[in-house]
């Protein structure tokens, strides 16, 4: 991939800023989310509480269905590979969808090595924990970072500890002095440029969005007033009791981010929103979040 | 002062330029944000995101209301979308330039492309034009003036009080089209900002929020 083409990549990310990423399952939940208010979909067979409770290994989704969404709406549609499977990733800029998703939802197909994304000339968006892990992803290509909370729980907590941890690992490189950076490169698995580039913006160089649990309005303000560019909302919207409301609701709620008034006009009356998962109560070998390197 | 409508996409990539040129600029979310503006900036984005956040808040009927008496609006990319009296195949949205438009002329992100082009109204230099899954500007009625024409569609055009173009000026070095709509708004641009770093991309880092 030549660097105007990545930096066409990153530049559709900066696009999508203050907007919200639904996942669906079918055309007519496609159409629901853009009519909505979505700035992309993400296209998948089963949300991840669905994953969850299916167990097995989790795949890349038929590209016909896929394929079927894209035609239904006119905003990018974006698909899942499993961590490190080329093919799939092949397989998805074949069929021209406008982002994939090198995601820990899907079962990892490798265990020691993500796609080495710069051989792609479509963008990837990948998950992270902490600044090392968003920093190395983007060393492999990815034009678009998001937080790695624990998809299908329905629980923001994890999301909110990866944005935390990134905050303050930001912070600490900015206030260090230029020699102190190449230890705490070293420690945590930071590329050296990268490190210096992140000290030098006081942010990470491209969007980051925050992905992993968010179920209401208030959570997907909460990740917007704790930096994020935007929101991924995989389970919450479609698992809740009345997707059309919710889905409109966390649009609102996440543009208007820091409005309370209007976080709490658009929080009133939603019905149920998606069962909740103690993530304490989660095995750790059933944790998404820990997969990834 | 020049307004930039912020409720999804790429505010603060104008807000930068703006801020390079010395126009002092304001970020708008609510219709009470109008007041006080000279122009108004429909930034880059999902277009069906920033028509329906635009449609709950009453923002296109306070700029229905607001045409015609001397503000000037530019939309790049959605916001040429937001801006056009045809919309093909779909319903407009706020209907005030005479245009047809189709969304996604191009395809899908690997159809997103940068090309140059000289548009003499605008600059004396060949401009960056960056093309997003943009739209293609299809025909523009008597009293809009084509400012560039590229192959089978047009990618750059006004009338008396609209600017619209289905690329990004914001995301390149040159502020030639900030400058060229401040004009339009009867701002005058006189000092520009030489503390801040050259442009690169990663200049819009430094307007985004850090919790």
């Amino acid at each position: 991939m030549n660097s105007r083409r990545h930096e066409l990549n990153i530049q559709l990310a900066q696009m999508l800023k203050g907007g919200v990423i639904m996942d669906v399952t079918n055309v007519e939940q496609a159409r629901i989310a853009e009519e909505a208010g979505a700035v992309a979909v993400m296209a998948l067979e089963r949300v991840p509480a669905d994953i969850r409770a299916h167990g097995g290994v989790a795949r890349m989704s038929d590209p016909s269905m896929i394929l079927a969404i894209k035609k239904a709406v006119s905003i990018p549609v974006m698909a899942k590979v499993r961590i490190g499977h080329f093919v799939e990733a092949q397989v998805l800029e074949a069929l021209k969808i406008d982002y994939i998703d090198e995601s820990e939802v899907l079962t990892p197909a490798d265990e020691e090595c993500h796609i080495d994304k710069t051989k792609f000339s479509i963008p990837f968006v990948c998950g992270a924990r902490n600044l090392g892990e968003a920093l190395r992803r983007i060393a492999e290509g990815a034009a678009m970072i998001r937080t790695k909370g624990e998809a299908g729980t329905g629980n923001v907590v994890e999301a909110v500890r990866h944005m935390r941890t990134m905050n303050r690992e930001i912070r600490q490189l900015v206030s260090m002095p230029v020699e102190e950076v190449v230890g705490f490169a070293k420690a945590n698995g930071i590329p050296f440029e990268l490190a210096l580039k992140v000290k030098e913006l006081g942010r990470l160089p491209v969007v980051n969005f925050a992905a992993g649990g968010i179920a209401t309005p208030a959570d997907a303000a909460l990740m917007m007033q704790l930096g994020c560019d935007g929101i991924f909302v995989g389970s919450g919207i479609f698992k809740s009791a009345d997707p059309v409301k919710r889905a409109r609701a966390i649009v609102i709620a996440t543009a208007h981010y820091d409005d309370p008034e209007k976080i709490l006009e658009v929080s009133m009356g939603l019905g149920e929103a998606m069962p909740g998962l103690e993530i304490g109560t989660i095995p750790e070998e059933h944790r998404l979040a820990v997969r990834g390197w | 002062m020049i307004g930039v409508l912020d409720l999804q996409g790429d505010v603060v990539e104008h807000i930068d330029h703006l801020e390079r040129l010395g126009i002092s600029s304001k970020r708008v979310k609510k219709t009470s944000d109008l007041k006080g503006i000279k122009g108004l900036i429909i930034p880059g984005g999902e277009s069906t995101c920033l028509a329906r956040l635009m449609k709950l808040n009453g923002i296109d009927r306070a700029i229905m209301e607001l045409h015609g008496q001397g503000i000037k609006f530019w939309g790049t990319c959605a916001g040429a979308i937001i801006l056009a009296r045809n919309i093909i195949g779909e319903k407009s949205h706020v209907p005030l330039i005479d245009i047809d438009i189709e969304r996604n002329g191009f395809g899908s992100q690997l159809d997103s492309f940068a090309t140059e082009a000289l548009i003499p109204d605008v600059s004396p230099q060949p401009l960056t034009l960056i093309f997003i899954r943009a739209p293609k500007i299809r025909r523009c009625g008597p009293g809009v003036k084509v400012l560039l024409a590229i192959e089978d569609y047009i990618a750059a055009a006004e009338d008396e009080s609209i600017l619209v173009t289905a690329f990004h000026p914001e995301l390149t070095p040159a502020s030639d089209f900030h400058a060229y709509f401040a004009r339009k708004c009867g701002l005058e641009i006189k000092g520009e900002r030489r503390d801040l770093p050259p442009w690169s991309s990663t200049s819009w880092t430094r307007l985004a929020r850090v919790a």
